[in-house]
């Protein structure tokens, strides 16, 4: 162990060496989704500072959060965090050993699509009609 | 050819000093997000376009008030861990990776800090 190899290993082939295979879309989005996210948290920040400052201020964020822009960023952070949580609880899965097979991997991927989607139009409903 | 220990080897925790901690500390702010982002994005989502008198009135309440800050404090915790990987992956040269990491690390306090000054403002002043 002492003088095991520590220079010259091998390194894990680039990403264009594979060839495109389902799952790794799913990783892949797992990270943009991740980077998006942070866009969107500070906008969500940015309304909770407005309502803690004024009426005035609350109505300028809230106006924009609700534009059909703003509606639109939402709708698809919402998603993304949908799609980030669903696939999150797949890698705490494969953490702890848990369907790591090949039949298994693309069924949740495939189940990781549709609930994230599911998740995105029942909270859009919920939020519309209260 | 290298000629430290084991023990050396264990007690440096690899090259970065920490051994598995960011690993850990990524999974156990996961974990703790998975009830969180739901409490949170529930009564978010229905407050949002909301009257402010009411939307404060609902803030100000102590279980929405403390969910949000958990919220907010674990999720720019678990950010912060996530973009620096994303960011030592993607972004290279020692400089410019450094520099990417401390606005990282300054754009999550910033605004996890903002966030639970925001919602304690609202609960303490409403």
């Amino acid at each position: 162990m002492a003088d095991v190899n520590r220079g010259n290993r091998p390194l894990s082939p680039h990403l264009s060496i594979y060839r495109f295979q389902f799952t790794m879309l799913t990783s892949i989005m797992h990270r943009i989704t991740g980077v998006g996210l942070a866009v969107a948290a500070a906008l969500v920040v940015w309304w909770f500072l407005a309502l803690a400052t004024s009426e005035d201020y609350f109505k300028t964020a809230d106006a924009v959060l609700n534009s059909v822009l703003g509606s639109i960023i939402l709708i698809i952070a919402l998603w993304g965090l949908s799609y980030h949580l669903c696939n999150g609880i797949r890698h705490l899965l494969w953490d702890i050993g848990k369907g790591l097979d090949l039949k298994t991997a693309y069924a949740s991927a495939i189940g990781v699509f549709v609930g994230s989607a599911v998740i995105t139009v029942l909270v859009v409903i919920l939020a519309q009609g209260v | 050819m290298d000629f430290q220990t084991d023990k050396q080897r264990a007690l440096g925790h690899g090259t970065a000093h920490e051994g598995t901690h960011h690993f850990w500390i990524q999974r156990v702010t996961a974990v703790a997000l998975i009830p969180l982002a739901v409490l949170f994005v529930l009564p978010f989502a229905y407050n949002l376009g909301g009257d402010f008198d009411e939307v404060r009135a609902a803030y100000a309440h102590p279980i929405n008030a403390i969910i949000a800050i958990l919220f907010f404090g674990v999720m720019f915790r678990h950010l912060q861990l996530g973009l620096q990987v994303v960011i030592e992956d993607y972004i290279h040269g020692k400089a410019k990776k450094m520099i990417c990491l401390l606005l990282n690390t300054a754009f999550c306090w910033l605004f996890g800090l903002t966030a639970i000054f925001a919602i304690a403002r609202i609960a303490f002043i409403a």
